[in-house]
């Protein structure tokens, strides 16, 4: 067989993918920032004096956790039919990542010594004092670099929105290729601009990383 | 004497007389036990404002325990402890009953008392400066000039003023330890608890922290509570040394007789073994 790779549907179909990527890059920032803030709730509840707040909290992150993110956004989009798709989505990304980094926090939490918890006790410090100033700043930075790599990959899974409606990039390449016939040049180009969009993300990461002295 | 009906029982003044009269820091029959271990075993001791201590005795004695218990970083199993009279982890209850004591009331007790610990335990998120006035600002409702005015009194005096935006990690051990010092003073506390502040540090390090507590204990009218292994330093700054062991004070007084003429075989013991 022999196929004659298109380069100029290449460079045609490359507007309209961008207009999908802003699509994909608003989806992962609001994402992330959804899951920072919820995974570090989770965490702080997950630290609750009471069963009663644990037990619950523990078992819909486990739920959360151990289904799908597909099965997840279609069991949304069919249940909040009224709500725009880029919401529940972008609300979805959160809360399945919310789940993973809450153990994150959690980690990160326990990794400041204990002796910072005995100094804001001898300094009398209020619990919101002791949590504000000294045990989130410093549990935060151990968090940051998984913070950036979950952000990759949530990245990287944002094409699951096409299924709910979202015309994000891989939307955009399957349209475009479909009525062009050129699939192959359009995703490889999604492709690469994952590629050149990521790469330059994670070393930048890496970097930032050995900043905070990981 | 005729009583007068504005006058409020005044809570404050009557502490205040029970501490003049009696004793700034007591423990009464204080028992502290780990699961099985027992670590302190009825213990009995009494300071008095502006004294300052020391607590000598080998490692494992419950030196350490003493003074975290003051600090109530750990719950006490038997026993009170009173600090200026009043019970440390308990409050009064119903019909002048004692019942435990919540949290509010053993913030408003631990802001008397500033503790100095062995590993420094800075904030390393915050500079020198936030270190010192995070709580006088925080706790103690200072504004922030105030607060930053005596946080730099507090660097001259411990020698570190051009450290003030600098972070713990890039100061000397014993420079971090002199800080950790300052941010105690800053909640001008009544008693201070030293916990073997020399010991993680570099052997030419330790000079300049003795220096700074001996300049404090002459200086101030601070009770101190210091757990050390410098003998010299606990000689020249104590009033009394207290020997422990088994959970015990067994042998207490003057420094020149502890060190000069101990009664108990025990504390020679000690004392030939660390001198
Ligand atoms: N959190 C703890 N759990 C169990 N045992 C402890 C704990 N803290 C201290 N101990 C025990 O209590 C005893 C006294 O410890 P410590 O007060 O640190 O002694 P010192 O300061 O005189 O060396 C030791 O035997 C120690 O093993
Ligand atoms: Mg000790």
């Amino acid at each position: 067989m022999n196929y004659t790779w298109d380069w100029g549907a290449m460079r045609q179909a490359l507007p309209l993918l961008l207009t999908g990527f802003e699509t994909t890059l608003l989806a992962t920032v609001l994402g992330i920032l959804v899951a920072a803030v919820l995974g570090l709730v989770v965490a702080m509840l997950g630290r609750a004096p009471t069963r009663l707040v644990t037990i619950p909290v523990r078992a819909v992150t486990e739920f959360v956790r151990s289904t799908p993110l597909l099965v997840q956004l279609v069991g949304a989009y069919a249940v909040f039919n009224t709500v725009r798709p880029l919401t529940i989505g972008i609300a979805v990304l959160g809360i399945h990542y919310a789940s993973y980094l809450s153990e994150v926090y959690r980690a990160g939490i326990d990794a400041v010594p204990r002796g910072q918890w005995e100094a804001c006790r001898a300094l009398s410090l209020s619990p919101r004092r002791t949590w504000q100033a000294v045990i989130l700043p410093q549990a935060v930075r151990n968090v940051l670099p998984a913070l950036g790599n979950y952000g990759i990959s949530m990245f990287k899974e944002t094409p699951f929105l096409a299924v709910i409606t979202v015309t994000e990039m891989v939307a955009q390449a399957r349209e475009y290729g479909a009525n062009h016939f050129v699939y192959a040049e359009t995703f490889t180009l999604a492709g690469l601009i994952f590629l050149v969009a990521s790469y330059p993300t994670s070393l930048l990461m890496r970097k930032l990383e050995k900043r905070l002295g990981h | 004497m005729a009583t007068d009906p504005l006058q409020k029982p005044d809570t404050e003044h009557r502490a205040q007389d029970t501490v003049a009269a009696g004793h700034l820091i007591e423990f009464d029959q204080v028992v502290k036990r780990y699961g099985d271990h027992v670590v302190l075993d009825h213990l009995d001791f009494t300071v008095e404002r502006g004294r300052h201590v020391t607590l000598i005795g080998p490692s494992g004695s419950g030196k350490t325990t003493i003074l975290r218990l003051l600090m109530t970083l750990e719950r006490i199993s038997e026993g009170l402890i009173l600090v200026g009279g009043r019970p440390l982890s308990h409050m009064a209850g119903p019909n002048g009953s004692l019942k435990p004591a919540d949290e509010k009331y053993q913030r408003e007790v631990r802001k008397k008392i500033g503790m100095v610990f062995q590993q420094f335990n800075l904030f390393p998120n915050m500079n020198v400066l936030q270190n010192i006035t995070e709580a006088p600002v925080s706790v103690l409702g200072l504004d922030r000039a105030e607060a930053e005015e005596r946080a730099g009194e507090l660097l001259d005096m411990v020698g570190l003023r051009e450290k003030i935006t600098a972070h713990p990690t890039q100061l000397s051990g014993g420079q971090q330890q002199r800080v950790a010092i300052a941010r105690a003073l800053a909640m001008r506390p009544e008693i201070l608890l030293l916990d073997e502040v020399t010991s993680a540090l570099d052997p030419e390090l330790v000079a300049g922290v003795l220096d700074l507590l001996r300049e404090i204990a002459h200086t101030t009218d601070i009770t101190m509570l210091c757990v050390t292994h410098e003998m010299g330093f606990a000689r020249d700054i104590s009033d009394q040394v207290l020997m422990f062991d088994g959970g015990r004070v067994i042998e207490s007084g003057p420094p020149e007789r502890i060190f000069g003429d101990p009664e108990q075989e025990r504390t020679r013991e000690f004392l030939s073994a660390v001198l």
